[in-house]
């Protein structure tokens, strides 16, 4: 019987179903709802761990910093004009061979004949697992237990560069005048510290792409944005379980 | 002191050394490139590594590194396989012990020489590692664990010398215990790199220990070999059989090495593993297959092998020549594995433009002197201890 058919049926109603049915369509709803529940219990599902496929929301309690600093890129909306790239090279005295922050070039075919190109700026993603943290041997580099920064303390850099090798971001370089390895710090000893509220990149940026705030603010911009209701959200490298704070999206383009 | 020194060196007996020129000519060019090698690495100090070294943000280990690698490799190898002797009582490995332990320290000093200028800022590690250590981090337990086993080394080596052989097992045995734990940590420094595919996982601590036996195994033969040759001395019936031992084991462990190496590349091509396959292709087929194939496989591990099966593990001329065949290639085995690693770009999946396949990396002339300069170094201590320690002759032979 085919769905065109069941819609000319009339209703029978539940007063005259025999006891003994109503029973056996209880027992297989028991059993159902059962095995979802051991199911989860067991974990054979993983119905927990769905959300780690993206790895994007921070929600553990240990990674509750406040402020939660993070970043969001609206990836689209960036045109290579490469002003975050100057904005912190200057504020943050970036020497010519390293970069704390730059914007790498994609292409993918939307067509036979037609190609994308598509701009990804790139930074420090500040993870709430740092790989680089775990293999520095004199805690040279750490999370700070405030803001979730993932800083340096360059005097106790060895320059064994094991941070750089472990960084899924190659977001570090040794910084020879520093001596010392170097990495974005979202301006925090150049900008946050001094009360200004946004990154330099963030400010120099013409095309509004990355936005800055706090994480544990609902009432942040990051925080709506991260949060929208039918956004694809995504993270980069997520399979390496380092849960950064660099979250990408595309944005719906008014033209 | 002196009275100290007269305990450990010793004064009669054993075996002596003519003085040639050749010999003190060879020492004097060694200890020329040494200094010229640790000029380079002081000058690469001064003005840094970015200016003096090729390695890069994205390939910051390099010839430097894989060169340390392979020295404490050595080290390693030659105190678990001297300690099958001295430590765990097997009489066939014993007369070995005094110069494989000898060389353990000599190897391990010399990774010491090369790593002090791979790194940047080494003067801080000796602060830093004591007052701010980190406990999840290999390098630091690598570091600290290593520093335990040169002394623990040393202490060995002088009660062997003092005759004191019981208490100087103990002391081997601690060595030994120290050196897997160090060695794994080595092995975990890459292996634990989520981010790094072809290192990460389980293998490279287990493989390191098992390569270290290799290269151990190798090192022994080679080095017993040209210490009787460069002194013009006779080896006695008993070190030659227990040399042959040592070539027995080392031809399975060729094998275990060839059995490894085998699954490893097959479960780095099987199902295309995304970051593995590309690194496998470069291996086998790409930048890297001169290095795989004439380095590792031929040099490394088959040419060794099969001349202690033609031989029947009986001439220590052939043998001593295939064993230096295998430290080449075990050489070039510990550069692939570094440098190799890093290679493939983490974003490698992105597509992104102007981002090479396989990224670049040349060692710079400073990377070369330094590196040969742990070499020279390795080698004269080598030569001073076959004179100094009178052939490393042990009470029983």
């Amino acid at each position: 019987m085919n769905i065109n058919e069941l819609e000319k049926l009339t209703n029978e109603g539940v007063d005259d179903l025999p006891s003994l049915e109503r029973r056996t369509f209880l027992r297989a709803g028991l059993a159902i709802t059962g095995l979802f529940m051991g199911g989860t219990i067991l974990s054979l599902t993983s119905v927990r761990g769905a959300k780690g496929a993206v790895a994007s929301m921070p929600q553990d309690k240990r990674h509750a910093y406040s402020p939660h600093y993070s970043m969001v890129m609206r990836q689209n909306l960036c045109v290579d004009c490469e002003r975050c790239m100057d904005a912190c090279i200057q504020t943050n005295h970036v020497p010519h061979y390293g970069w704390r922050t730059r914007i790498l070039e994609r292409t993918r075919n939307i067509g036979p004949q037609e190609k994308e190109t598509i701009f990804m700026p790139v930074l420090c993603n500040q993870c709430n697992e740092p790989p680089c943290v775990r293999v520095c041997p004199t805690v040279a580099t750490y999370k700070d237990k405030v803001t979730g920064i993932v800083m340096m303390e360059s005097k106790k850099c060895i320059g064994c560069k094991t941070c750089m090798a472990a960084c899924p971001y190659n977001a570090r370089y040794f910084n020879e005048e520093r001596r010392a390895v170097d990495k974005c710090n979202f301006c925090w000893d150049t900008r946050l510290t001094k009360g200004m509220k946004d990154t330099a990149c963030v400010e120099a940026c013409p095309a509004k792409v990355r936005v800055f705030g706090d994480l544990s603010d609902p009432n942040s911009e990051v925080y709506k944005l991260v949060h929208q209701p039918e956004t694809t959200v995504w993270v980069l490298r997520p399979e390496t379980g380092a849960l950064p704070n660099v979250f990408y999206m595309n944005v719906t383009l008014d033209i | 002191m002196k009275a100290m020194l007269a305990k450990v060196l010793p004064q009669e007996g054993g075996l002596e050394g003519s003085q040639s020129k050749l010999y003190n000519g060879t020492i004097g060019l060694f200890w020329l490139l040494t200094i010229v090698g640790i000029g380079f690495g002081v000058h690469a100090m001064l003005i840094g590594h970015e200016h003096a070294y090729g390695v890069t943000r994205e390939i910051p280990w390099g010839l430097m590194l894989a060169a340390y690698v392979f020295f404490v490799v050595t080290s390693t190898g030659l105190c678990l396989v001297s300690s099958i002797g001295h430590v765990f009582g097997f009489a066939a490995f014993k007369p070995i012990a005094k110069r494989s332990v000898y060389l353990a320290i000599a190897t391990i000093v010399s990774g010491f020489l090369v790593i002090f200028f791979e790194i940047e800022n080494p003067w801080r590690m000796a602060v830093y590692n004591v007052i701010s250590p980190n406990l999840t981090s290999n390098i630091w337990w690598m570091g600290t664990l290593y520093g335990a086993y040169l002394v623990f080394m040393l202490i060995e080596f002088a009660l062997l010398q003092a005759g004191r052989h019981k208490i100087a097992g103990m002391c081997g045995l601690l060595g030994v215990i120290s050196g897997v734990a160090a060695h794994s940590n080595l092995g975990a420094v890459f292996g634990l790199l989520n981010g790094r595919e072809y290192w990460h996982g389980p293998y490279m601590p287990i493989y390191f220990i098992v390569s270290a036996m290799m290269s151990g195994c190798a090192t022994v033969i080679f080095f017993h070999w040209l210490g009787y040759k460069i002194n013009g001395w006779k080896m006695s019936e008993q070190l030659q059989e227990s040399l042959r031992s040592v070539a027995k084991l080392g031809a399975l462990l060729y094998i275990v090495i060839m059995f490894f190496t085998t699954w490893k590349c097959i479960a780095g091509l099987a199902g295309h593993p995304p970051g593995e396959y590309e690194a496998f292709m470069a291996l086998l087929d790409g930048p890297f297959a001169h290095n795989f194939w004439y380095g590792e496989v031929a040099l490394g591990l088959t040419i060794p092998l099969l001349i202690i099966l033609a031989v029947r593990a009986r001439n220590l001329t052939a043998m001593a020549i295939g064993s230096a065949a295998s430290i080449v290639g075990i050489f070039v085995m510990r550069y692939d594995l570094v440098v190799m690693g890093l290679s493939i770009p983490g974003f490698h999946e992105l597509n992104i433009v102007d981002l090479p396949h396989i990224l670049p990396y040349t060692p710079t002339l400073h990377e070369w002197m330094v590196t040969l300069s742990g070499f020279t170094f390795c080698t004269i201590l080598f030569m001073m201890g076959e004179r100094l320690f009178r052939g490393h002759l042990s009470e029983d032979h």
